[in-house]
């Protein structure tokens, strides 16, 4: 069913954004990359990609998708998710354990990598819930899925948080011995019963119950002495407040084994856009205040925070359509990660695009413990590639994203950047921002973003 | 006004507006026939999805009164008990042509949504959305303030005077209302509350705080208005230790309303909860002005529908 690819000469790209150089691409590795000031021949029958103005960069990758099948195929399939992964310019992704049944045996984490492998549009590497059913009671059979197929090497019970101090304990001892991770969603349930949004100023007129921060870094601070205990590796989830920041901080100068993460909307938006209760802004953890949006960019500069993760979380519209509090949290990610964080930190100096390939692509497979992604760009290695044109500008439509859910926060705001191609193992999965099929045509319902003239 | 959502869209002079037309909607209802054409061949549509008592009566009472025909929809009973969505339920009154929808709502928003959703466009009447707000109420306590003390600020509004406000500040709609109105007209508010039950960040709203009920009322305040303390929604639990201690340190007892000035009033949202935040002998007393807070809510309602409707009918024609 597939075609050995002809191969692809990239041509005067920018290597992570600091020289420029020629790429050739062959038999699925990266074969040539010139020498400074010099360009390569294309072979015959070679591709050449005109690569002025662009980044190369390795092929992103994303710790933390919610890609909700099986049970979730309303809000998104693994297929839809994967193609807005290969928009975004991700060529893996992290499947979180939440889905219906719970990813919480082999069974179902070899399902989730079979589904991917199907699809074809990105890696799918799934995670596993670290209890049974998410329930935080008992602890998975963690050592099954890691055995698995699936390589399992991240748990999670993200969404909830492992808020038993025993068996978090125990989960984080027990990875040790196939060196996982936990991944954790802070939360303390007790502090966040009926929250609906950051507390504070705005919580507070609004008359929406409060989400403290401190919910969020007590659990941190409570994780981070756990693994510095026992120690074991832990990995804190979608960090959000400049606490959670500090407390990450100090545990590492004490030299505690510990990561974390921070998603592109914690990078942007404030809990000002919940004043319209346009439950589009509904998420958890909750959108913070700007001080916080301040100290997680600070924190990801200065690498107290290591990587950028989306916690893409589709949504079917009926979900969102409602009163704030019964509405669903999440937000759609993939296909807007990159812009962000291009706006948020590259434009304004606080990362190179080097430090964006070590966040978006090796720091998050290294976490992972995948020597097969986020790869350094060398001759011999897979050409896992994202192409990146950094200058067009554009409005965000949701309705053009290959997302089955249109729950991004980002809708009508102008971000930059285009994903010109991206290679999985040297097969282009997306070219000029259409994500395409193994024969190298654009999937059926591929559209693209639309011109601005089509909009309304 | 398109909208009566919330206090913080209202203008000073709008304000003062619907308590003028709320004056002369109350000198009709002392005339033998009370009712008025106004809102002749409009409808009114109560959809109230929070059980409600007094709010309700009171606008399908003011409703009337201006001769609108009014449809009230509630949970029990309705498709809304069937789980049907507020969306679901928009479209619906949309479709069935409402003139104008009053909402009440437990979510916190609701109005709002429904106001800017797009699902319906009449105009939307806020009567209680979760802990956020609930502006007829507050326009009814100001028009009782200005009713009895209007006097003293020798203005439109109530300039001078000093409101304090008691009880579970963190779960009261209309503590927020009342603070953005009172304070928008002139009104000097002190709210009084015991840590746990005034929000997060309650200090950057336009009043003065206090956690002390006998301070605040040695201050010699023009008005003491008295939360019910909302059980319900009291989630998680353990905001005070037990109804006793809550009660000796902000119930309005006999002896604490003794020591207020002479002209001092007391008011009450309703319902009350007696011998627990207020004394039933100051509830009944000659301070108390509970009762009519009640008849006045009748006249502000009509004063709130006259200007979404009326006005719009108004525009209309021309």
């Amino acid at each position: 069913m597939t075609t050995a690819p002809a191969p692809i000469l990239i041509v005067g790209g920018s290597l992570y954004g600091e020289r420029t150089a020629d790429l050739l691409i062959q038999d699925g590795a990266i074969a040539a990359i010139s020498a400074e000031g010099e360009s390569l021949e294309a072979p015959a029958g070679a591709e050449v990609i005109d690569a002025a103005g662009c980044v190369i960069l390795p092929g992103l990758v994303d710790l933390h998708t919610h890609l909700r099948e099986p049970g979730g195929e309303e809000a998104e399939t693994v297929d839809t998710g994967t193609r807005a992964a290969a928009r975004g310019g991700f060529t893996a992704v992290h499947a979180m354990a939440n889905t219906t049944p719970v990813a919480d045996t082999a069974g179902v984490v070899e399902q989730v990598l079979r589904r991917g492998e199907e699809a074809g549009h990105c890696d799918v590497r799934p995670i596993g819930a670290v209890t049974v059913g998410l329930g935080g009671e008992r602890m998975a059979e963690l050592d099954a899925m890691a055995g698995s197929r699936a390589r399992v090497r991240v748990f999670s019970d993200d969404g909830k948080c492992v808020h038993d101090p025993v068996l978090m304990r125990r989960a984080l001892e027990y990875v040790k011995s196939f060196d996982g991770v936990i991944a954790q969603h802070a939360q303390d349930p007790r502090l966040t019963e009926g929250a609906q949004m950051h507390e504070g100023a705005v919580s507070a007129q609004l008359g929406l119950a409060g989400w403290p921060a401190v919910a969020e870094e007590s659990i941190i601070a409570r994780d981070v002495l756990l693994a510095e205990h026992v120690g074991s590796r832990l990995h804190v989830c979608h960090l959000s407040t400049a606490g959670s920041v500090e407390i990450v901080r100090w545990a590492k100068q004490r030299g505690v084994d510990v990561t974390c993460e921070v998603t592109p909307h914690h990078l942007m938006l404030t809990d000002e856009l919940v004043r319209g209760y346009d439950a589009t802004y509904k998420v958890n953890p909750p959108l913070r205040t700007a001080a916080d949006v301040e100290a997680v960019r600070a924190g990801l500069a200065d690498g107290t925070i290591d990587i950028v993760a989306t916690d893409h979380a589709p949504h079917p519209r009926d979900a969102k359509d409602r009163e704030w509090d019964q509405a669903a949290m999440g937000m759609t990610g993939l296909e807007t990660a990159l812009p962000v964080v291009q706006r948020t930190m590259v434009e304004t100096g606080r990362l190179s695009w080097r430090d964006v390939a070590r966040v978006l692509s090796e720091a998050p497979s290294r976490i992972a413990r995948d020597t097969t992604q986020g790869r350094p760009l060398a001759v011999g290695e897979a050409a896992n590639v994202l192409v990146w044109d950094p200058r067009p500008v554009a409005a965000v439509d949701p309705a053009a994203h290959a997302s089955r859910s249109t729950n991004t926060p980002f809708r009508g705001r102008e971000l930059p950047g285009r994903n010109l191609l991206t290679l999985l193992r040297g097969r282009p999965t997306v070219r000029d921002g259409l994500v395409l099929d193994r024969s190298g045509a654009p999937v059926p319902g591929e559209r693209g973003p639309l011109p601005a003239a089509e909009e309304d | 006004m398109k909208h009566f959502i919330s206090i913080a869209d209202l203008s000073r002079a709008e304000a003062e507006s619907v308590l003028a037309t709320s004056e002369q909607m109350a000198a009709t209802q002392s005339r033998s026939i009370r009712k008025l054409p106004t809102l002749v061949g409009t409808t009114v549509v109560n959809l109230f999805m929070e059980d409600s008592t007094r709010t309700r009566i009171s606008f399908e009472a003011a409703a009337k009164r201006l001769s609108a025909d009014v449809i009230n929809f509630s949970a029990k009973g309705s498709s809304l008990s069937k789980g049907e969505s507020l969306k679901d339920t928009a479209l619906t009154l949309q479709a069935m042509g409402a003139d104008a929808v009053v909402v009440r709502s437990s979510s916190s928003g609701a109005a709002h949504l429904l106001a800017h959703s797009g699902w319906i466009d009449q105009p939307i009447v806020n009567a209680g959305d979760g802990t956020h707000e609930h502006p007829t109420q507050a326009m009814l306590d100001a028009f009782t303030l200005r009713r009895h003390l209007g006097g003293r600020t020798g203005t439109a509004g109530l300039d001078g005077l000093h409101v304090v406000i008691v009880g579970d500040i963190l779960h009261s709609r209309v503590a927020r209302s009342n603070v953005l109105l009172l304070s928008l007209l002139g009104a000097r508010v002190t709210l009084v509350a015991p840590p746990a039950l005034l929000p997060v960040a309650s200090g950057d709203w336009p009043c003065e705080v206090s956690y002390d009920l006998d301070a605040a009322l040695a201050q010699g305040p023009d008005a003491v208005m008295m939360l019910r303390v909302q059980r319900e929604r009291m989630i998680g639990g353990g905001f005070f230790p037990t109804e006793g201690e809550y009660a000796r340190r902000y119930g309005l007892s006999e002896d604490r309303a003794a020591r207020l000035p002479d002209h001092a009033l007391v008011l009450h949202p309703g319902p009350m909860n007696r011998g627990f935040e207020i004394a039933g002998s100051v509830a009944d007393g000659p301070r108390s002005v509970i009762v009519e807070q009640v008849a006045n809510g009748v006249s502000v309602r009509m004063a709130v529908l006259y200007h979404l409707l009326a006005s719009n009918a108004r525009e209309d024609a021309s």
